[in-house]
This record gives C-alpha cells, structure tokens and sequence, in this order.
C-alpha cells in the first residue's frame, strides 16, 4: 500500500531502526521508542515499583549502617529538596537553566541554518560534515578550560560549550531529515511551481520534523550534560559547581539533592520533546 | 477533425548519467498529442514511461529534442496549464484532505477556487471527508483525492503516472469509471502511464506501445470504441482482439532484451 511505502521512509520515534551508515543520524531513536504507561493502572503500578525501589534502598541503607558520607539515605535527599531548596537549591538551578537555554538556542539555530545549507547546497556536506562529526564525538567539557582562557570565567564559555554540543545533533538529525524527504513529494512541489523556500516550509520541514525533533531531544540531553559538566569544571556557578561544593564537604544528602534535580531536568527534557512529538508530529501512524 | 496540438514532442531523448553507467531511458521519441485527447502509455516495466511523464511535465530536462505545450517551448514545469498526478497517491500525510487540496492554491498564492473543489469532491464522492488525514482514507479515496487536488487547479493537460497501479482490480475499475466521467466531463488533455493494457485499451483514444532500452515508441494503436464506455467492453471480442496484439508487442520486445 502506498502509505506503508512511505511511512518505511520515513523516520519516526516509534521506529527503532535508524539507518546505519555514514549518513545516518545518531542511533538514538530507539530513546523515545520506549513504551508509554497507558491507564490509570498501569501509571499506578509504574509509580508503585518506584516507591518500593527507594524504600527498599532506604532499609538497605540502615541495615547495612552505612554511613551517611558514604551513601545518603533516600528521606534524607527528599527532606532536604524539600527544606533547603529555596536557600541552596533555587539559584544554582536558575543559573544552569539559563545557561542551558541559552546554549541550546544559539547551538540549535545554527545547526538548523547548517542542516538547511547542505540541503540546498549538497557539494557542501563534504565540507561541513567532517567537522560536524568531530565536534560530536569530541566531549565539549574537555573544551572549557581552554575556553576559559580566552572567554573568563563568566557564563560565555559554558554557552559556547554548550552551542557546540547541542548544534550539531541538531544539525545532523535535520539535515537527514530534510535529505530523506520523498523525492515524489519534492517533485509534486515542484509542479505546482513551488519556490525552494516554499518546498521547504511546506514540504521539507514538516516530513522532516519527527526527525529534527529527535535532534533537538538528543541535543539538548548532550547539552546539559555539558552544562552541568561544564560548571563542575569551573565559573563557581549552576549545579554543577554544587556538586563538587557539597561533595567536597561531604554533605552527601544535599548532593544527593542536587544530583536527583539535575536528573530531573534530563527526565524533563525527554518528556517534553516526546510529547512534542506526540502533538506535531505523529502524522505518520 | 482539425483540432488543436497540445504536447507536441520532437526526437525527445532523455539520458541517465550516473558515475558508473549511462541510461537511454528515452530515445528519439516523436509524437503530438491532441487538444481534448486521452492517450495512454504502456510498456515493459522499465522501458521510460516515467521519464517520458516527468520530461512532458518540464520536471526532468530533455536530453535531446524538444517539448512543446501549446507552441511553447517547455523548460520548467507550467502549473497553471499542466498538472501531475503521480504513483501512489502521494498526498501529504500530515495535512488533512482539504488542506492537500488547498495545497496548490497556496503555493500559487491564488484565492482556493471553493466551488470547483466542492463540485470536484463532490463527484469524487469524498463529500464528508475533507477533514480526514490521507491515513484514515482508504486507497482508493486517496488515489481519488490526489486527483481532485490536479483538476482543482483546471489544468488543461493532466499527466497521471499509474494512478491506479496499486489498487486491487475492482477499485481499479471503479477508478477508471470515475476518470472517464470526470475526462468526459472536462474534456483535459490526458496522457496515462499504465502497466495494465487491459486499463489503457478501457481508458484510452490512442494507445502509445513503448518497447524498452533505449524506450521507444514502438508502436500506436487507435482505439475507436465509442463512448461513454462501459465496463463490460473488456470482454468484447475486438477489445480482446486489440489487448493480444498489444500485448504480443510488449512481450516481444522484452523477449529481445533478454530478461
Ligand atoms: N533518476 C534516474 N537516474 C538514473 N537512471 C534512471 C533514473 N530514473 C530512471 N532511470 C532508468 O531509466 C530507465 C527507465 O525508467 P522509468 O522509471 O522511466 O521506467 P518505467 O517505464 O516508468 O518503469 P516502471 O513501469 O517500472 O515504472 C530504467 O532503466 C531506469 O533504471
Ligand atoms: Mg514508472
């Protein structure tokens, strides 16, 4: 059937099999393939295992009597999220949105602008890509010190980081989402005299959305990582600095803290561009 | 019967190049088709009915030769004058109906002509539908549906590349029906690309027998039948009588390739 031939082309969360190869995107669709709890029921057994997992922890913990600097208890984490977050918690927390934000923004704009360039002008992939593919195999936190040199210690060379962490994610997944759009489609476009920016807002875009979606989730995952790597680096700013702070006074609960907010975040950025798919782009079911 | 020459093509060659081989898909290809007139295309799969589609569309560029549509010489495509309807359907999954529909009034930025769209649906039998997305419609009202969107812009030649090809044999012959009401209807210039004779002899005023490597037009059958057409025509013994010695054509020329 003719919509089976062309939903096999096209790439979506619920196909786990991203094409290999050097044009590939990075094989991380399989991330937002997974299941979703469906039901009153089955949100509350999801919920139930999670409680007993940390009770479980907890009693561990007190059985064995380890000691609160080697491992914090479960309660003592929560207690302190809930106690201290106004006083240690909130502004660090601000800081590496903000700087996160700002990082995604830049390094995804220009990653799209990069994916619509090499789309338009294929002869300049050859050029482009291999440094896109360094920057994406190389850990931007390793840059930091280095950039500090040159930028200080302000939130400049975190956002760089950043940047070039999330853009190329971007880039790549969109690129091969542009690459990859039916070329029956692009020719109907066509005779209808379609201009290439309006192949582009009318046909590129929206065939390649569930793909540049995946882009931007797996770019904003690797950008906080780096942004919270980044702050344990240096610039005494954001949750990542906090990390090395209460580690190195070992008050492991408010690590503990720090360290289940940031996951937080992680969990919070896949929920959100999953749903974001859901919305816009599950054309394709 | 001094009507007017719409597609008129001269020594039409259309060559493939790619690093490792050169394909004649079209060679020295020379025909005209009338004002009003239905042609149909059929040939081993293979042999250039798809390339000589997208070069009367001004969507591939001619290697040799030339295209004319009403005496102009054709180097892009002309949507306002000529409109493609392609293989599978191929209306945009996340846009509803309608919204595939409005499509080319959009990118033409012209106002959406509503009354032919209702009268086109209307006849289509789509009537109900226009909300739907192309994945709740069945095969059949997506092929119809992709030809609404061509008529819609009252293109004076439609260029329609096995619309039907995959549908099952009685959707098909409903299809046919509905083409020839609409055809009969609006009297477009119609060049149909067709694996199935039995479809083209149905459809068709003129048959155009293509062999393959280098494609060729091979041969041009008339098809005199009146019209309007029944179904049951294709068990008549002249259109049997037509459907052999076509198809004898297609096979031999196959045999002559050797695959
Ligand atoms: N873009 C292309 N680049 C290179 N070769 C091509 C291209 N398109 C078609 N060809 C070759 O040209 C020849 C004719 O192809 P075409 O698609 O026109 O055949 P067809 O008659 O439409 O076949 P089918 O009935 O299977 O659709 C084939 O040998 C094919 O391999
Ligand atoms: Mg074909």
């Amino acid at each position: 059937m003719a919509t089976d031939n062309l939903a096999e082309k096209i790439p979506d969360f619920n196909s786990s099999a991203a094409p290999k190869g050097g044009n590939g995107p990075v094989d991380v669709t399989a991330l937002a393939s997974i299941r979703r709890a469906k039901g009153f029921k089955e949100i509350i057994s999801v919920l139930a295992l999670a409680v007993v997992v940390v009770t479980l922890l907890e009693f561990i913990l007190i059985w064995s009597n380890t000691e609160a600097y080697v491992f914090p208890k479960p309660t003592a984490i929560i207690q302190s999220l809930f106690t201290d977050f106004s006083t240690l918690y909130r502004e660090p927390l601000i800081q590496t949105v903000q700087t996160f934000f700002l990082g995604l923004l830049i390094g995804s704009t220009i990653g799209l602008s990069l994916a619509v360039l090499v789309t338009l002008k294929p002869k300049l992939d050859i050029f482009i890509s291999p440094y896109i593919i360094i920057l994406v195999t190389t850990p931007m936190v390793a840059l930091i010190p280095f950039l500090m040199l040159k930028f200080g210690f302000g939130i400049t060379p975190r956002v760089i980081a950043i940047s070039l962490a999330t853009g190329p994610m971007v880039m790549i997944n969109s690129a091969t989402g542009f690459r990859r759009t039916n070329a029956e489609l692009i020719a109907l476009g066509k005779s209808y005299g379609a201009t290439e920016f309006q192949l582009f807002r009318k046909i590129r875009f929206p065939f390649a959305l569930p793909m540049i979606i995946v882009g931007f989730m797996v770019g904003s995952i690797f950008g906080l990582l780096t942004a919270v790597g980044a702050e344990m680096v240096g610039g005494g700013m954001g949750l990542g600095n906090r990390l090395i702070y209460f580690s190195s006074l070992v008050q492991m609960a408010q690590f503990g803290a720090v360290l289940v907010i940031v996951a937080t975040l992680g969990v919070g950025i896949y929920s959100f561009f999953t749903f974001v798919n859901r919305k816009w782009a599950s054309w394709d079911v | 019967m001094t009507q007017a020459i719409r597609i008129k093509i001269t020594d039409v060659s259309k060559i493939y190049q790619s690093e490792t081989k050169t394909v004649e898909a079209v060679k020295n290809f020379s025909e005209s088709v009338k004002d009003g007139e239905f042609v149909c295309v059929v040939g081993a799969s293979g042999c250039g009915k798809t390339t000589l589609l997208w070069c009367l569309s001004g969507l591939h560029p001619v290697t040799l030769g030339t295209v004319h549509i009403d005496g102009e010489l054709l180097t892009k495509p002309l949507p306002d004058r000529v409109g493609m309807v392609f293989q599978d359907s191929n209306l945009l999954p996340w846009l509803t109906l309608m919204q595939n529909i409005e499509l080319p009034f959009q990118i033409k930025k012209k106002p959406v002509n509503h009354e032919l769209v209702e009268e086109l649906l209307e006849v289509a039998g789509l009537k109900g539908f226009e909300n739907s997305y192309p994945g709740e419609l069945s095969g059949g009202m997506k092929q119809r549906g992709s030809i609404v969107r061509a008529l819609a812009q009252d293109p004076e030649v439609l260029l329609m590349d096995e619309p039907f090809g995959a549908l099952d044999a009685f959707t098909r012959e409903e299809m046919n029906l509905f083409l020839l009401k609409v055809w009969e209807q609006t009297k477009k210039t119609i060049v149909f690309v067709t694996h199935s004779i039995s479809e083209a002899i149905f459809l068709a005023d003129r048959v155009w027998v293509m062999s393959p490597r280098p494609g060729r037009l091979s041969r041009i059958v008339d098809v005199n039948f009146e019209r309007p057409r029944h179904i049951d025509l294709q068990f008549e013994p002249r259109f049997i009588e037509i459907l052999k010695s076509i198809r004898k054509d297609v096979e031999g020329s196959k045999a002559r390739q050797g695959n």
